[in-house]
Formats: C-alpha cells, structure tokens, sequence
C-alpha cells in the first residue's frame, strides 16, 4: 500500500474512533441543558432550541447535590493527602534506607496486589463497625490511608536519588526526617504530583467501598447518591445526564490539565518489570 | 559484619546505620500498621469467616457464630445463582477481555504510527472515557441502550438493524455491558501499549527493512515479539480487573434481566450487604480471590513457556 493511502486509512480509522468514544460524552453534556422530555424526542438532536439550566437547577436545589459534591470532595482530598504522606515516608524507606529484611517485605507486599480488595471488604465492614466508623468520612477514608500501588510507584523513582547527597546531609548533621522533608520530598515531586491525581480520581471515582459503608443519604459521595436518584429519577433522562456531568466534570478536568503527569504515572507503573 | 563486631566497636558508620535503621522502621510503621490493619487482616479474618455462619444474627450478637467447616463451599457449589454468576463473570473476562485488549492494540498501533500528526490529541480523546466515573458512564449508557430512544438503535436503524432491547434481553444484556466496558476502558491499555511500542529499537525496524521486510513483515517479526512482555502485562491486569465487575451491572441492570447479568462480585455483595449472610459471602469473595490467582498463574507460566 503507498504511502499517502495508507495515511489516509490510518486518518478515517482514527476519525471513527474518535466519534465512537466522543458520541456518549458529548450526547451527556448536550442532554444535561435540554428541558424536561427533550432527550428523548425523535429524530434525536444534540442541540434542541431551548438551552436551560433548569436541570442543574433542580439538582442543587431539590436534590442537594452540593451535599455529596462537598462529601466527595472532602473524602477525596483527606485520602489523597493521608497517602501521600504514608505512601512516599514507606517508599523512601523501601528505597534509601537500609534495614534487614527490606527486599524480602517489599517482595511480599508486592504479592499482595494480587489479592482484589472485595475480600477485605467484609471483614473491614465488621471491624469499622465495631470502631463505629460506620456512616462516617474515616469509614470512607481509612481503607485508602496506604496503598501498595502508591509505595511502590515512589520506590521506584526515589531509586534514582543519588545516595551521595542524602549522606552530605547526613554529614552536615540533618536528621532523617529532615532529609525527608527537605531533600527527598522536593526530589519526588513529579511522582508525587502523579500519585495525587491517581489516587484523587480513584477515590472520586470509587463506587463500591463507599456504597457498603455509607447506609446514610446525607453521606453519600456523588457515585452513590446518582446510583441512588437513578431509581426514583429513572424517567428524568436530563436531570440524570446533569447529575452525571457534575459527578464527571471535576475529574474529566484534572486530567485536563494535568495529562502529562497522569499518563507517565500509568508507563512508569506499566512498563517497568 | 558479625554481630559481636557490631556491639563491640560503634564505628560513626556502624551509628548512622543503626540511625537509618531506626528511620527506617520509623518511616514504614504508620503505612505498613495501616496496610496490616486494613487489608492483611481483613483478608486472613475472611478466609477464617468462610468457615463460619456469620450472619444477620451473629452481627447483633457474636455468640450465635458458629464454625461450619466447609459448608459455606459446599452450599455454594449446589447453588445454581453462583454458577450462573461464575459463568456471567467468566463470558465476561473471555470475551470482554480480549476484545478490550485488541480494541487497545489497535488504537495504539493507530497512535503509534509515524504517519499520524496531532498523536497528543488523539491520544487525550482515547483516554478520556478512562478518567470518567464508571458509575455516571454507566448512567449515561444505560439511556444510550433505551430501546425506542437510545441513541445506540437509532443509529442502528439508519443501517437498517431493528432495535434491539439492549438491557432488557437476557441474550444482549451481557454484551451491552460489555461493549460499555471496552468503551470505558481501552484507552488505559492503549497508553501502556503505545509505551511498548516506542520502547522497541528503531534500529530493529532498520536492520528489518534492510533485510526487505515489508509493513506487514515488520509487525509480525519485530514488533509483536518486542511487545510480548508488555502485553502479558496488559492482560493480566486487565484479566485481574475484569473479573471484579460490579459497578455496571449494578447500575445499569441490577444483575437482571433473570441473572444474565449476576456477576461474582455482585452476588457477593447481595449475599453480603444486602442479605448480611457474611460467612457465605466471604467464601464467594475467596473463590474469586482463588479463580484470579490461579488465572494469573497460569497466564505467567504460559508466557514463560512460550518465550523460551
């Protein structure tokens, strides 16, 4: 095949692609400004005549989604600021300090990202039951304090810190969280900026964990409360598209305008053996 | 070094090793109780529930638990819904996970070619459904499937194809979720492929053309070997993730219509948090533990075969 067909193939294989993918999100947006019924009218339009904010109106207003929008940020934030913390102090260790047994602790948490989370998940219902976190932010929260994804993801860049400069530090008499602090910490920042927008659109966009733990409306993160208004609101296509939108937007976002980082997270995690 | 050595002379080296030593416990105690506490716990307590009858009565009083043995198991294995929910799951990761993955292989070859300008946009575009929240994806798909308005059969019907009741046939609920969950998830094995990809050696490529390799040659003899690590890669997390699925049935099918879309993770959840029979849900969770880990395995020891 010459070279300009062959360009032209690869073109419209693309093209396809990129209405295929954009179709859903684009359908969403467009419904979520349309009044009542209008979804659904045929021949479909993405535009109809009238623009309204009456859906994302009705949201905020009867539906006090404001409510879950603040509880899901504010779950998100406290994860994503508990982990970083936890997650880079452990792959600091893991990578510069030396003690007995390291390689061996590391290798066996590693073993543990074949364990799915839904097998915790019983048992540490029971246990936060029993430390009545049921129904709270902690609830939410704790089983995201530390992951072995975000421990191992900061071992592996803080490999590269040379040794020689935390031993000067050493020598000029700083302590070991000092060092962390002021050394390490400033030298993981692309990795740790990746790991924070991993780990806060995770928890944005978790469904099951917070589903199980929180049994009260007003608790709700987004996932859950649009999980939920999905079975009254079922007939209310728009206002389900709004709420979809406000749950997506934040997330879709970030991503925005943080890809580069996102997307080196995912290859650095990937590719690596 | 020997221990006796260490005691006997504190050298400033032998100091500042047992100082990281202490830093170092002291760095990796908050997250490793956290992990310890949260999850490895957790993960033992279920195993040791399994063999319980933990349920809504043991939940008010703990003196009504009884150990069981194995009859958790052995309940589950005469249960038809677990086997119509093992089944779904497993239609679910054999067809929905080598159909995600080639839709990933072929948008990154796509990507990856040297003809492509703009490779940064499309990229982006691929990758955006990835980000979305899977439960208000799943929301706006499940009016996409509407069988008289859903955009999916209108445009269907512009070619001719009779609407089909996406999430209400017990046939095509199935594959619906499945045809959301490649949309939702390609782009992901996509960005780690197009990674492979630019890994590989030009000068492979060269030395291949060289030889009068041709496009087609050049593909099967340079850059399928060359990906293979990554794409083993690829596929067992994809694997590992598919057979967790819970958030699409559960929002846009509820498990129905009769079971077709019951997935293990779903049943254990009903089991577990609807039903509060807890024991009997924490032996399903451990099946699904046991079902990936052997998968996983097994996955490994075929590509170690292969290679060598």
């Amino acid at each position: 095949m010459n070279q300009p067909l062959f360009r032209t193939l690869i073109y419209s294989l693309l093209a396809v692609g990129v209405v295929l993918t954009l179709t859903p999100l684009v359908w969403m947006v467009f419904a979520s400004f349309m009044p009542t019924g209008q979804a659904s009218v045929f021949p479909p339009r993405f535009l109809s005549g009238a623009v309204t904010m009456e859906q994302y109106g009705a949201l905020f207003s009867r539906i006090e989604l404001g409510r879950y929008f603040l509880n899901s940020l504010i779950v998100s934030v406290s994860v994503t600021l508990i982990s970083l913390l936890l997650n880079s102090m452990a792959g600091y260790a893991f990578a510069k300090l030396s003690f007995p047994g390291r390689e061996g602790l590391f290798r066996v948490l590693l073993t543990g990202l074949v364990i799915p989370a839904q097998v915790s998940m019983l048992p540490l219902f029971l246990l936060l039951k029993h430390m009545g976190l049921v129904n709270t932010y902690w609830g939410v929260i704790i089983p995201g304090m530390a992951s072995i994804f975000g421990i191992f993801l900061i071992r592996q860049y803080a490999l590269t810190i040379p040794n020689s400069l935390l031993d000067a530090a050493r020598i000029d008499g700083a302590g070991e969280f000092r060092i962390y602090w002021s050394i390490v910490l400033p030298l993981c920042r692309p990795i740790l900026v990746t790991l924070a927008i991993f780990t806060f659109m995770g928890t944005w966009n978790d469904f099951m964990w917070p589903l199980i733990i929180l049994t009260d409306g007003s608790m709700y993160t987004l996932p859950v409360a649009l999980a939920n208004l999905l079975g009254e609101h079922v007939q209310d296509t728009e206002l389900m598209m709004a709420g979809a939108v406000v749950t997506v937007m934040p997330v879709m976002l970030l991503f925005l305008f943080l890809q580069k980082y996102y997307i080196e997270g995912i290859t650095v995690g990937g590719v690596k053996e | 070094m020997n221990a006796r050595e260490t005691r006997s002379q504190t050298t400033p080296h032998t100091r500042t090793f047992r100082k990281t030593q202490r830093a170092a416990y002291a760095f990796l105690s908050p997250s490793m109780s956290a992990i310890l506490i949260f999850f490895v716990g957790p993960v033992v307590a279920a195993l040791g529930l399994s063999f319980t009858d933990f349920d809504i009565y043991a939940l008010g009083n703990p003196e009504y638990l009884r150990f069981v043995g194995l009859e958790n198991y052995l309940r589950l294995v005469e249960n038809p819904r677990f086997w119509k929910a093992l089944g779904n799951t497993l239609y679910f990761v054999v067809v929905g996970g080598p159909l995600s993955l080639a839709v990933s292989l072929g948008a990154a070859l796509l990507i990856n070619s040297r003809l492509l300008r703009l490779r940064g946009l499309f990229r982006s575009v691929f990758f955006l459904p990835v980000v979305t929240t899977l439960v208000a994806v799943a929301v706006v798909w499940r009016y996409l499937y509407h069988p008289s308005d859903g955009l999916l059969n209108i445009a269907l019907g512009w070619i001719g194809i009779a609407p089909i009741d996406w999430l209400g046939d017990p046939d095509w609920a199935m594959p619906a979720i499945i045809l959301m969950a490649v949309w939702k998830n390609f782009g992901y094995n996509m960005i780690i492929l197009v990674a492979g990809l630019q890994s590989i050696p030009e000068t492979l490529y060269e030395a291949a053309r060289i030889d009068g390799a041709g496009r087609w040659q050049q593909f099967v003899h340079v850059t399928l070997p060359m990906l293979a690590p990554t794409f083993l890669f690829v596929a067992i997390i994809t694997m590992i993730g598919y057979f967790q699925l819970f958030a699409e049935p559960y929002v846009m099918t509820q498990g129905g219509p009769s079971d077709a879309t019951l997935s293990i993770v779903l049943f254990m959840y009903e089991e577990g948090f609807r039903w509060w029979n807890i024991g009997y849900a924490a032996a399903i969770s451990f099946i699904l533990f046991l079902i990936i880990l052997v998968v996983t395995i097994l996955q490994l020891r075929f590509s170690n075969r292969s290679r060598t």
